[in-house]
């Protein structure tokens, strides 16, 4: 057996802080991605410059970066805030900014304005005839957007969200930079203490490639439910 | 000099598909200045009797014999494959084929497309390959699109330029795969009035086509396929102008 | 020369936190960062073009390790394989007494070869679809003509494969930008380490994470820029306007 050196229980943690931080990401940037999506789509010139102005810079600075302002940074904002709470009304609170949250924050930003440009795409690609079919039999705004546009949408926003997913999963691992404990940390940590990096960033790795594996066959079968009633003829 | 070689000589070539015989047993010979066209409804095998001809596909069966050099094939576990390729690479640059999707190559100009093959496969000059190349786009009346590039011609214009591309080889046989099957029909006649005029300057052609018009003016045999055989075979009087079997007669009826 | 610079220090004179002393850390930062970002794409790239052949190749003994290799650098975080290297080559039992020390001693190497082998798989999977994505008709033109498979790859099939590959490729080149910043975690002081470094000395994160992520921005549209003219040369025979 491989001698894990007593890390074996802070890894599975540090696994699973991974995979919460991963998830709880996408989720904030789905929604931001289908928020960022309308304003890019939208008739409104500001809401059409913002979305544009999110994406370009979100998307032309390393995440690394991104991670960093907004962690170390926000603690300062936070902080300013707190003393002028405490100058002003004489409140004394102490925020401190919790590394999972910033990591959520942060990767959720980041994928948020990547899943933008995929449902926007997505978004458009979509058969105008049916969101005017769904129109002329009396339904409202959002009945159309809930029932037709975004399960047509879905089918091709769908591979882009597959893709971002897997990138996403990846980016995880900065958050160890900023002092999370995912699995990376623990691992070098590990590495550093035994003198053994292979065991540990192997066995990392090998998670790595084993959620990237079961996501994609997650996504295969979500692919087929939406590809219903556009699958070759057999 | 008592007898030159024969440019094609084709024996007994089989085919399968699968559990589907395509090709049962055909053979053809063409002789210098010889214009042979196959005819046949979609299905018949003509296209994959040509493709056999210079090894697109690999006959099951059967001799090909190109200027007096016969290919020798061996036995593998994937089926029949040529034994030498380099003897495949010789023999495919004396026959130059036409392609019904013309199949320039897109990311070199229509020059660059001429005169690649003759470089790099024959090792000509380049010098010279240039000079021959604008020759022959000359010929085919694409003198002023040497520079463009395929995405940038319509389709008439390609299949031209592909024409000129056979040419440079300076090909023992000239093998035409429907070439104006994916052409607008107002751009048909431009094509077939360059293969008129290779026609009749004596090229060697073997012509997979449906356009009956030319297989009876041009040609100086018409080969009738059907289900992988040869139905009726001969001069263009006889097989068009004469027809013996009632399938071929149908398929020769102009269509409403 | 001079006389800019002494300008430059009378702009700074008010401001604490960008002097000459930060903005030569920042200017020292970029020379690392293009260093390793550019060395490691070109090694990749080399690599990559017989890797993306081979990756196509019909003989599985060629085609599957090329495969996992491409899958594992390809489904693994960057860092972890940073990490693997880093800390792999420096744990070696006596390599402190070979001359390789010498040059694995500094955290560039390590890193150069972890980047290097990161964007080569990536470059590998990029060209291989766009290999693959030959027409096939301008393949079986090529045969026809009496082209040998080497000749072939060449000169048809690489040529247009390049320029097919060239979008994708100048993402591959921007995410490596991107994902260099993480060499700061091996202590290089790339750009991204000059910021961790103006930061934790002034305690300014606004300041040096602005700074540094304008200057990132400022790269990011430069090879945006080089990539799109390079499209439009290379691609111009793709477009069916007349010319």
């Amino acid at each position: 057996m491989i001698d894990l050196h007593g890390y074996g229980p802070r890894l599975a943690e540090g696994a699973l802080i991974t995979i919460e931080l991963a998830l709880l990401s996408l989720v904030l940037a789905v929604v931001l991605g289908l928020l960022t999506a309308s304003a890019k789509m939208s008739r409104s010139w500001l809401a059409h410059r913002l979305g544009t102005l999110y994406t370009t810079v979100i998307r032309g600075v390393p995440d690394l970066v991104l991670m960093m302002l907004l962690f170390f940074g926000g603690q300062m904002g936070v902080n300013l805030f707190t003393d002028w709470l405490y100058y002003q009304f004489d409140i004394d609170i102490f925020i401190n900014i919790n590394e999972f949250v910033a990591g959520v924050v942060t990767i959720g930003l980041i994928f948020g304005a990547y899943m933008g440009e995929t449902f926007r795409g997505a978004f458009m690609a979509v058969d105008s005839g049916q969101i005017e079919a769904g129109r002329a039999y009396g339904m409202g705004p959002w009945l159309v957007f809930r029932r037709i546009r975004f399960p047509l949408m879905m089918r091709h926003a769908l591979p882009g969200i597959s893709n971002n997913w897997m990138v996403l999963l990846k980016t995880t691992a900065l958050v160890s930079v900023i002092g999370l404990s995912d699995m990376v940390r623990v691992a070098a940590e590990a590495s550093k203490a035994t003198r053994e990096p292979f065991t540990f960033m192997l066995i990392v790795a090998a998670i790595y490639l084993l959620i990237a594996s079961v996501s994609e066959w997650v996504f295969a079968r979500l692919q087929k439910r939406y590809d219903i009633g556009y699958g070759e003829v057999e | 000099m008592a007898d030159t070689p024969l440019p094609l000589e084709v024996r007994n070539i089989k085919k399968r598909f699968g559990d589907t015989d395509v090709l049962k047993g055909l053979s053809l010979t063409a002789h210098k200045g010889d214009v042979i066209t196959l005819i046949g409804a979609s299905g018949s095998g003509k296209s994959t009797f040509l493709r056999c001809m210079n090894l697109l596909e690999q006959p099951d069966e059967g001799q090909l014999i190109v200027h007096g050099e016969e290919v020798r094939f061996k036995r593998t576990r994937h089926g029949r494959e040529p034994a030498d390729w380099q003897q495949v690479v010789r023999m495919r640059a004396k026959l130059s084929m036409v392609f019904q999707s013309f199949n320039l190559w897109a990311h070199m100009t229509l020059l660059e497309n001429v005169i690649e093959a003759p470089v790099h496969v024959l090792g000509k000059p380049k010098k010279e390959a240039i000079e021959h190349a604008r020759a022959l786009l000359d010929r085919v009346g694409l003198t002023e699109r040497a520079d463009a590039y395929p995405a940038q011609m319509s389709g008439g214009q390609q299949q031209r330029g592909a024409i000129a591309r056979a040419l440079a080889m300076d090909p023992e046989v000239m093998l035409f795969d429907e070439p104006t099957s994916a052409l607008d029909p107002e751009l048909v006649g431009d094509v077939l009035k360059v293969m008129r005029d290779l026609a009749a300057e004596g090229r060697t052609m073997i012509v997979v086509t449906h356009e009956m018009a030319f297989a009876r003016d041009v040609s100086s045999q018409v080969i009738y396929l059907h289900q992988g055989v040869i139905e009726e075979s001969g001069p263009p009087d006889e097989v068009i102008g004469n027809p013996q079997s009632e399938r071929l007669r149908q398929f020769l009826a102009p269509k409403h | 020369m001079e006389a800019l610079l002494e300008r430059l220090e009378g702009l700074l004179a008010d401001n604490s936190i960008f002097t000459l002393q930060t903005l030569s850390y920042y200017g020292e930062g970029l020379v690392t960062t293009v260093q390793l970002v550019f060395l490691s794409l070109v090694i990749g790239l080399v690599a990559a073009v017989p890797l993306a052949i081979g990756r196509g190749s019909k003989r599985p003994w060629v085609k599957w390790p090329i495969f996992a290799y491409t899958y594992v650098f390809r489904g693994t975080p960057l860092l972890v394989q940073l990490y693997l290297i880093y800390y792999g080559v420096v744990f070696v039992e006596g390599i402190q007494e070979t001359w390789l020390w010498v040059i694995l001693e500094k955290p560039f190497v390590p890193a150069l070869i972890a980047f290097t082998l990161n964007t080569a798989a990536y470059t590998t999977e990029i060209f291989h679809g766009a290999i693959k994505a030959t027409p096939r008709g301008e393949i079986e033109a090529a045969r026809a003509y009496g082209m040998s498979r080497r000749l072939m790859m060449r000169r048809i099939v690489l040529p247009s494969a390049f320029r097919r590959a060239l979008p994708a490729y100048g993402n591959e080149v921007i995410f490596m930008l991107h994902a260099s910043a993480i060499a700061s975690v091996v202590t290089i002081m790339d750009l991204t380490g000059a910021a961790r470094f103006v930061y934790a000395r002034y305690y300014a994160p606004f300041e040096a994470f602005l700074f540094v992520a304008a200057i990132y921005l400022c790269v990011t549209f430069a090879i945006l820029f080089f990539f799109r003219w390079l499209e439009k040369r290379l691609l111009a025979h793709l477009k069916p306007a007349g010319g």
